[in-house]
This record gives C-alpha cells, sequence and structure tokens, in this order.
C-alpha cells in the first residue's frame, strides 16, 4: 500500500515537516525533523528508483483524479536519477549543516533556516517529479521562494540585495514560464505532460507554440543559469550562509536544468528553426561558450565562493552542450554531468564553509598555507579541483570522457576540443589555490594546526570519496545516464 | 586466477607500501625513510621480477582492476615492453634510494615525508604505464604519474620551483588532455576499443586523413616524451632535488613517455600501418631535429643539469625516431636505448647531484679539476657520458647499433646523419666536462684532496656506472624482450 504512494510520499512528507519544524521553535527540533525528513526521503528516492528499474515507469494520480484533469506524477529513468541526487545532497547537507550554519545563523532563527530549507526540498522535488507543468510552476515558486528567504539569511548584509536580485530574475523567469504554459493551455487545453507531448506535433505550425517555446525556455535558462543568464547565481552563492550554498549548489541548477531538458526535448516537437539557429544549437554555442568564459572569469575571482559560483555557471554550461547535442550520448553525458557536478560543488562548498569556521573568511587568502594548517579541508577542495578539471580517478574526468565522445560521435571536434580546453583554464583557476595553500609564501611564518570541526569534514568527505569511488566505478552513475538518455528520447522509460 | 595474473596487481600497489610504512614507521624513526624506500624498492624488483618469470612462462592474462563505463576497462596487462619498463624503473629506485640517503641528508632537505611519499606513488604509476592493458587505463596512470611528480618539482617551495612547476603541468597537462585524451577517446569511438593489439587496433576501413593526424595527436599528446616544441618543461623541471631529475626525469617520467609513444605506434596503430601513414615520415624529422637541436642547445648550457636535461630531450627523440621508422630494428633499438639511456643518464644526474653536495658547484665553468678531488664519482660520470654517446663498452652501444639500422632502412639519409650528428655532438658536449675533471687544473689550487661525495652517493654511482657496462657484455635479455615484440609483427 505504501509502496503505491512512494511518488506522492516524496512531497508530501516535507511539506508536512515544514509547519511541524515552525510550530515546535527550538533548533535542535528544527535540524532533527529536517534531518528526519532528509533520511526518509533519501530512503524514498532509492526505492522509486528501484521501483522504476524494475516495473518501469511510474505514473501516480494525486489524489486519485486521473490525468489530464488530475495532476499527475510521472516517474521514469530520468527524473528518478535526478530525484536520487537531490535527495541525497540535501540529506547531506542537513547532516553538514548543523555544525556549518552555527557561525553564521543566530540560535533563535535558526528553525526558520530550516523550515525554509525543507520547504525548498519539497520545491524541488515536487518539480522533478512532477507531470504536470502548472504543477512544476507551483513547485518552482515553493522552491525559488524558500530559495530566497535561505539567501538571505546569510550574516554579510549584501546577500538581502542577492536575494533581492535572484527573487526579481527568478520571478521573471518563473513568469515566462508561466505565459509559455498559458500559451500552451490556451492552445491544447491540457497542462499533462504527456498529453502535451501527444498534442503538439499536431499544432507545431502554429506561430503560438513558438513563441511559447520561447518564453518556456528563456524562463528555464535563466533559472538554470545558462550563461548569459546567470547573472543572479554569483552574489546568491557568495552571500548565502555557507551550508545553504553548498545545497543549492548540489540541487538548484540540477532541477531546472532537467525541467529544461524535459521540455526542451521530450514535450515540444522537433527542433524549432533548422540549421544554425536551431534551438539544439544555440543551446549548445551558448553552453560551450559559457563553459569556456565563465571558467576564465573564475580565474580572476578574489572570493572563493564566487570564484566557485562561476565555476558552477561553466558546468551548466558543459551540461548544455550536452543538450544541445540532443543525442543519446550528449543527454546521457548531461544527466552524468548533473550527478558528478553536484557531488564535486557541494563538496568544495563545504570545505570552504570549514574554511570559514576556522579563518572567518571565504577568500583565497584564507587559503594561505591551509595545506598544512587543515590538511583534510584543503584536500577536499583541491579532490574538488581536480574533479573540476578533469583529472583521471575522478568523476569530473568520466563525465568529460562522455562528454566529448558524444561531440565526436557527430564529428563536432571544434567542439571536443573546446570541452577539452575549459579543462585547461579550470585548472588555471584551480592551480591558483593549490599554489596559495600549499606553497609557503613566507618561510618564517608560523603555521598553527586547526582544523575544520568534524562534523562537518565528514559529510564533506563522504562526498568526496564518493567523487573518487564514482570516477573509479562508474557502472552505476553510467548505466543510469544512459537509461535517463533513453527515457527521455522515448526509447525505454 | 592464477597468480601471476594477480601478480600484476601486487607490482603496481608495492611501491605504495611505502606511502604507508613512511607514515607509520617513519613518523616514530624518520632517519629510516630511505632504508624503507630501499627495502620496498626491493621487493617491487623482485616482484616484477617474479612477473618477467612469468610472462616468460606463458603469456599473462590481463587482469581487470576496475570497469568505469561498459567498454572500458582499467586493467593490468604484462607484455614484454612493459616488463622491460618495469624492471629498469624498479631496479633504478633501488639505486636511487641509495643515492637519496646521501643527498637529500647531505643537502639538507627538508619535508621528506613528502617527499618519499610522492616518489613511492610517482613509481607506482609508472608500473601503472608499464603494465597497462589498454591506452584508458595508460592514460589513467601517466596522469597520476604528472600529479605525483608536481609536489617532487617544486619541492624546494620557491618561487622559481612554483614557476617551473606551473610550466611543467602547463606543457604536461595541455599536451595531455589537449591531444592524448582527444586522440584517445576518438580512436574508441572509431574502434569501439582502446585494447593494445598485435597489429593495431584500427580497421582497414578507417580513412588515411584520420589516422595521420590521429598519429600527430598521440605523438604530440604524449608530452613526457619531450618531443619539440613541447618539451620545456624537462629542463624547467630541473629546479627538482637531483634524485627527481635522476630517477623521474631520466628514468620513470620520460621513458613512460616513449614507452607510451612505442606502445601506441606497435599496439595502436601496428608498424605496418605506420608506414602507410605519411605523417611518420614528417613526425620522423620533427624527432630528427629536435635531436639535433637540442644538442646544440646542450653544447651553450653552463648548467650541469640543464645541460644533462637538453640531452635527455635529444635521447628521447631517439627513441621516438626508432617508434617512427616503422620498422622491427626501430623498435628494437628504442626499447633498447630506453633501458641503456635510463642507466646512462641515471648515472650522469648522480653524478651532477653528488658534485652539488660535494662541492656546491652547479655550473660546468666550475668543474675544472674535479675528478682529482672526487676520482670515483667522475669515473663513474664519464662511464655513463660513453653510454649516452653510445660507444663500447657500454650497452649503449647496441641500441645506438639498431637505431642506426632501422634508420638506414628507410633510406632517409637525411634521418640518419641527424643521429651520427646526435651522437658526435653527444660527445662534445659530454666528454668537455669530464676532460676538464680529470685534466685541468682546479681553480683554487689549495690542496687536491681526495674528498668524494657522502658514501651512499658513490655506492649508487658504481652501481649504475657498472650497470652501463654490465649491460654491454649481457643485453641478451633485452634483446629477447624486444624481439618477442618486434618479431611479432
Amino acid at each position: 500500500m505504501l509502496t503505491f504512494h512512494l511518488s506522492a510520499l516524496q512531497v508530501v512528507i516535507p511539506l508536512l515537516a515544514a509547519p511541524i519544524c515552525v510550530i515546535f521553535r527550538h533548533p535542535r527540533v528544527s535540524w532533527f525533523i529536517a534531518l528526519a525528513v532528509g533520511v526518509l526521503c533519501a530512503a524514498n528516492s532509492v526505492a522509486i528508483l528501484n521501483q522504476v528499474r524494475t516495473s518501469g515507469e511510474i505514473i501516480y494520480a494525486l489524489g486519485g483524479w486521473a490525468a489530464p484533469w488530475g495532476i499527475e506524477y510521472r516517474i521514469d529513468s530520468a527524473n528518478a536519477f535526478v530525484l536520487l541526487i537531490i535527495s541525497f545532497i540535501y540529506l547531506i547537507g542537513i547532516i553538514y549543516a548543523r555544525e556549518g550554519t552555527k557561525l553564521e545563523i543566530a540560535v533563535e532563527r535558526r528553525s526558520w533556516l530550516y523550515t525554509a530549507w525543507i520547504l525548498c526540498f519539497t520545491g524541488l522535488s515536487g518539480i522533478t517529479i512532477s507531470g504536470d507543468v502548472f504543477n512544476v510552476f507551483v513547485f518552482l515558486e515553493i522552491s525559488s521562494l524558500s530559495t530566497y528567504v535561505l539567501i538571505s539569511f546569510g550574516k554579510d548584509k549584501r546577500c538581502l540585495t542577492a536575494a533581492l536580485r535572484y527573487l526579481i530574475m527568478g520571478t521573471i523567469a518563473a513568469t515566462f514560464y508561466l505565459i509559455g504554459i498559458g500559451f500552451l493551455y490556451a492552445l491544447t487545453g491540457t497542462l499533462n505532460m504527456a498529453d502535451l507531448a501527444q498534442r503538439l506535433p499536431e499544432l507545431s505550425s502554429q506561430n503560438t507554440v513558438a513563441v511559447a517555446f520561447g518564453f518556456i525556455v528563456m524562463g528555464l535558462a535563466i533559472k538554470m543559469a545558462l550563461f548569459p543568464l546567470h547573472a543572479w547565481l554569483p552574489n546568491a552563492y557568495t552571500y548565502a550562509p555557507n551550508a545553504v550554498t553548498a545545497f543549492l549548489s548540489g540541487t538548484a541548477t540540477k532541477a531546472a536544468v532537467y525541467v529544461f531538458i524535459r521540455l526542451v526535448l521530450v514535450i515540444f516537437p522537433d527542433d524549432y528553426f533548422s540549421g544554425l539557429t536551431s534551438t539544439h544549437a544555440i543551446v549548445l554555442a551558448v553552453g560551450i561558450v559559457g563553459a569556456v568564459v565563465t571558467s576564465a572569469i573564475a580565474i580572476f575571482q578574489d572570493n572563493l565562493k564566487r570564484l566557485f559560483a562561476w565555476s558552477s555557471i561553466g558546468q551548466v554550461g558543459y551540461i548544455a552542450v550536452g543538450i544541445g547535442l540532443a543525442s543519446s550520448a550528449g543527454i546521457a553525458a548531461s544527466f552524468l554531468h548533473l550527478f558528478n557536478h553536484a557531488l564535486m560543488k557541494t563538496a568544495i562548498f563545504m570545505a570552504i564553509g570549514g574554511l570559514f569556521v576556522v579563518t572567518g573568511s571565504t577568500t583565497t587568502a584564507a587559503l594561505k598555507n591551509a595545506g598544512r594548517r587543515m590538511p583534510w579541508t584543503m584536500a577536499a577542495i583541491l579532490i574538488g579541483g581536480l574533479s573540476l578539471i578533469g583529472v583521471p580517478f575522478t568523476t569530473g574526468f568520466i563525465s568529460k570522457w562522455y562528454l566529448v565522445s558524444a561531440s565526436l560521435e557527430q564529428n563536432y571536434w571544434w567542439l571536443a576540443g573546446l570541452i577539452l580546453l575549459g579543462s585547461l583554464v579550470t585548472a588555471a583557476y584551480v592551480w591558483k589555490l593549490v599554489e596559495l595553500a600549499y606553497f609557503r609564501q613566507d618561510p618564517n611564518e608560523e603555521i598553527v594546526r586547526q582544523e575544520a570541526p568534524l562534523s562537518m569534514l565528514i559529510p564533506t568527505w563522504i562526498l568526496v570519496i564518493a567523487n573518487i569511488y564514482f570516477g573509479i566505478n562508474a557502472q552505476f552513475t553510467g548505466s543510469s545516464a544512459t537509461l535517463a538518455a533513453n527515457a527521455i528520447l522515448g526509447i525505454s522509460p | 586466477m592464477t597468480d601471476v595474473t594477480l601478480l600484476q596487481l601486487y607490482c603496481l600497489s608495492a611501491p605504495l607500501v611505502a606511502v604507508i610504512l613512511i607514515h607509520t614507521v617513519g613518523r616514530v624513526y624518520p632517519t629510516l625513510y630511505e632504508t624503507i624506500n630501499a627495502v620496498v624498492a626491493v621487493l617491487t624488483f623482485v616482484l616484477v621480477l617474479y612477473l618477467y618469470n612469468g610472462m616468460n612462462q606463458a603469456p599473462v592474462d590481463s587482469l581487470v582492476l576496475f570497469e568505469p563505463f561498459p567498454g572500458v576497462a582499467i586493467a593490468l596487462k604484462a607484455e614484454p615492453l612493459g616488463l622491460l619498463f618495469a624492471l629498469m624503473a624498479s631496479f633504478l629506485w633501488i639505486v636511487t634510494s641509495i643515492y637519496s640517503y646521501g643527498y637529500m641528508r647531505g643537502h639538507g632537505e627538508i619535508n621528506l615525508a613528502r617527499f618519499y611519499t610522492f616518489f613511492a606513488i610517482a613509481i607506482s604509476s609508472a608500473i601503472g604505464v608499464a603494465l597497462s592493458a589498454n591506452g584508458f587505463t595508460l592514460f589513467l596512470f601517466y596522469e597520476a604519474l604528472t600529479l605525483s611528480t608536481f609536489p617532487l618539482v617544486t619541492h624546494a617551495g620557491t618561487e622559481k620551483a612554483k614557476r617551473a612547476g606551473r610550466i611543467y603541468l602547463f606543457l604536461l597537462l595541455g599536451t595531455s588532455v589537449g591531444m592524448l585524451l582527444f586522440a584517445l577517446i576518438w580512436t574508441w569511438m572509431i574502434t569501439g576499443t582502446l585494447d593494445f593489439r598485435e597489429g593495431g587496433v584500427f580497421d582497414s576501413n578507417v580513412g588515411q586523413t584520420t589516422l595521420n593526424i590521429l598519429l600527430a595527436l598521440y605523438v604530440f599528446g604524449i608530452g613526457k616524451a619531450a618531443l619539440m616544441p613541447f618539451h620545456r618543461w624537462l629542463p624547467t623541471a630541473m629546479v627538482a632535488p637531483t634524485p627527481v631529475s635522476a630517477l623521474l626525469h631520466a628514468v620513470a617520467v620520460v621513458k613512460a613517455g616513449v614507452f607510451a609513444i612505442l606502445k601506441v605506434c606497435i599496439y595502436i596503430f601496428g608498424i605496418d600501418l605506420l608506414q602507410q601513414l605519411a605523417v611518420h615520415r614528417v613526425l620522423a624529422y620533427v624527432a630528427a631535429f629536435t635531436i639535433v637541436a637540442t644538442a646544440v642547445i646542450a653544447l651553450r648550457k653552463d648548467n650541469l643539469k640543464a645541460r644533462l636535461a637538453y640531452s635527455t630531450v635529444g635521447q628521447l627523440s631517439y627513441i621516438v625516431l626508432g617508434a617512427l621508422v616503422a620498422n622491427a630494428a626501430g623498435v628494437i633499438g628504442g626499447g633498447m636505448h630506453m633501458l641503456m639511456h635510463g642507466f646512462g643518464k641515471i648515472t650522469l644526474f648522480f653524478g651532477a647531484g653528488a658534485i652539488l653536495v660535494a662541492t656546491h658547484k652547479t655550473e660546468v665553468s666550475q668543474m675544472r679539476g674535479i675528478g682529482r678531488r672526487m676520482p670515483v664519482t667522475m669515473t663513474a660520470f664519464f662511464i655513463g657520458c660513453i653510454a649516452i654517446i653510445g660507444a663500447p663498452p657500454t650497452g649503449g652501444m647496441w641500441s645506438k647499433w639498431y637505431l642506426l639500422l632501422g634508420t638506414a632502412h628507410t633510406s632517409e639519409w637525411m634521418l640518419l646523419t641527424a643521429l651520427v650528428i646526435g651522437s658526435l655532438l653527444s660527445g662534445a658536449y659530454l666528454l668537455p666536462i669530464v676532460v676538464r675533471a680529470f685534466y685541468l687544473p682546479e681553480d683554487n689550487e689549495q690542496t687536491t684532496k681526495v674528498k668524494e661525495a657522502p658514501k651512499t652517493i658513490v655506492i649508487a654511482m658504481i652501481i649504475s656506472a657498472s650497470g652501463c657496462v654490465i649491460l654491454f657484455f649481457a643485453p641478451d635479455f633485452a634483446f629477447d624482450l624486444m624481439d618477442r615484440i618486434a618479431g611479432s609483427e
């Protein structure tokens, strides 16, 4: 009986937990509720993945009301995989947050933090599993609004303007998306994704569909921080509390990417406009340019969080390249990188949080001699950085391999070359940090060893070890990504 | 799974035992670092010998360690060329450990735990390269080698070391990620496999243009072979302590590079296919140019390690040329030279370090009359010079012979000339050092008392120099290994 409602539970559990969190205003209790949600939902997501693998697509009608009038949750290999990522990053984020938020967020506000956090997770999970475009909008707004709140918990007062900026851009994005699906509804009379996918091909000649497509793509592109619509991300990541940044970096853009893939590649009929101006081509071009340019911008950043925020935008660019290739290999590469990047980035931001706890700052200067002062924290950043570059034995290498293979499959030599160039540019900013941390500037300087707290190091290192593990044995991630791509392309559920 | 198959894994992981020991036993007894190193090196060499033995009795099965994603595996497979490399690297590691004791302590180096840790990891990576069963595994361990040697190159931690480290990484990572990885993925996409196969992996239906571009990408992408214009990392890496320059940049790292080129030429392309590709002649000329150009540059270098570095670059191109002339003699010569040059160059670098520790001199112009002060060192140095020049009674003669033979087969007289000029010039930049040392009077003529470098340094030099001579009289095992590869063509 319970297994039937798994998909609904994924959203219902956090949704119910959030107000309970508010009722009990005690910080420890709130944290515990958030943790319980994490454990339950992570287990749930594994069960869902299992179910999808064994019995195929899960189609769940909310409240028993059948589609296309009722709201439907549809989970196939693609979103089961994304759900897994989001749930586990949430769980590890919460484990980390216990110690990780102590310095930045006052005790009396922590229950609000966890409430917003749980709500954000609700929204992200809902986005991932919903099979109804308007339902996606609702969850999108839930997650966005709670994200704005989460960001505004930061210690630096600039977090408020960052949150406001994100609010404005995010609302514009969501509104565009809403306009888009509004047009679609007017045209087809349905909001169900599967139904739309069936009805739209006949209507594709109408201008309305093209306009709707344009609005939706723009809206989602802003949400996923696709270059050049990324302006909200650097400040948002920089000024949010460290634990929040870690969580967001591993989940927020991922859910948006998933919706983007689902809408652009599944629901809408074949590519709009052909040749060089086709959507796929534009996404690909924008992706690769973004990947290289933002990596270059990252080299010049002084604040570590901002540096890795730009890095994140670049990595989203790589994912966009995979989407633009629109082949089974390309989409698989995107999904794979979704997973791998979540591992890399969250670990790095968690380590930066650790650095903050010890030194009180997140500037690159705080990394001076970090190799000796806090070897474990620095090693986490190092391995994350090596993964971003795409060094073998890390997940980043597997991502790069898949992506380059996908490019070569379509004979885009220049693209493969640019992807590898991006790796080298990434190496530049990672190496800047390595030199700061491991090379002693002043030989007489005294170095006091002080490591980040263990309760912060452990979640960080769980992710780092996962990074290395999935870099050596990518069977699970590779096959999941391929299955996800097949689900998107309609080859198999 | 037979013992021999598993033995491959043991050979790979044996050096890592040193890492564990350094951080456990070494914490308590820091003076034991080199002893730990030497013991583990002996262990590694013994294991490699067993593997060599096993391989001689029956072909060794491939051992799959992991399969990251379908179709691509991290796998080990012992084969003759790989064993030759592994034997050389592990034996010379023993000698270097002995040398390191005298050098690192004599030179007052610090951070020894870190040094020896990364040294061991680097050796393990080199063995990984040697035993790799396919291009993917080779690439993995090749990159691991680059990264593990970075802390060794920048060991001094000075501004100069940092800058050197940047150039080192930029060139090695740039070539490997930008070109070698590209070529590997492309190969995989065309053929569906990266396994090293006799006769190559390419079907007859792959276009000539594609193959030509691929070969160029491979040869230039394997930056560790220091083919011009991607050779600058090698002289820059001389900022490292001498044991690093000796073992890694004369034996392990650079040999991993030329080994990779040999593997690619023999097992991914196949000698026959190579002959058909137009670009192989162009690349052969690039190698020939490198030989001559670096020899000329070496002539003008006063810093001894710089001179030896450029010499190494040139000698590596000998091996690359041997691979690229695409015939059996060239391949045999290339493989043999891997061995002979390793012994010879390591002796020379040992000598440079010995001189540095004993007299604090780095420039050749300062080294007048050193021979009287350090007779054993300079005699060993002399033998090393002969090995590099390729004259009897050192093993270098055999490798040079086969390389000349292989080049002569191509009827490209310019290549042959380049080889000969290279050999003559190597005499020109090496022998004067020895002549200076023995025949010229010393600068400050106080007393030419014999004051050798620390004992372990001298012992190490004697061993490696003897190796050069022994290999003249007993090169058969190496010939046998190389014949098996070349003969299968």
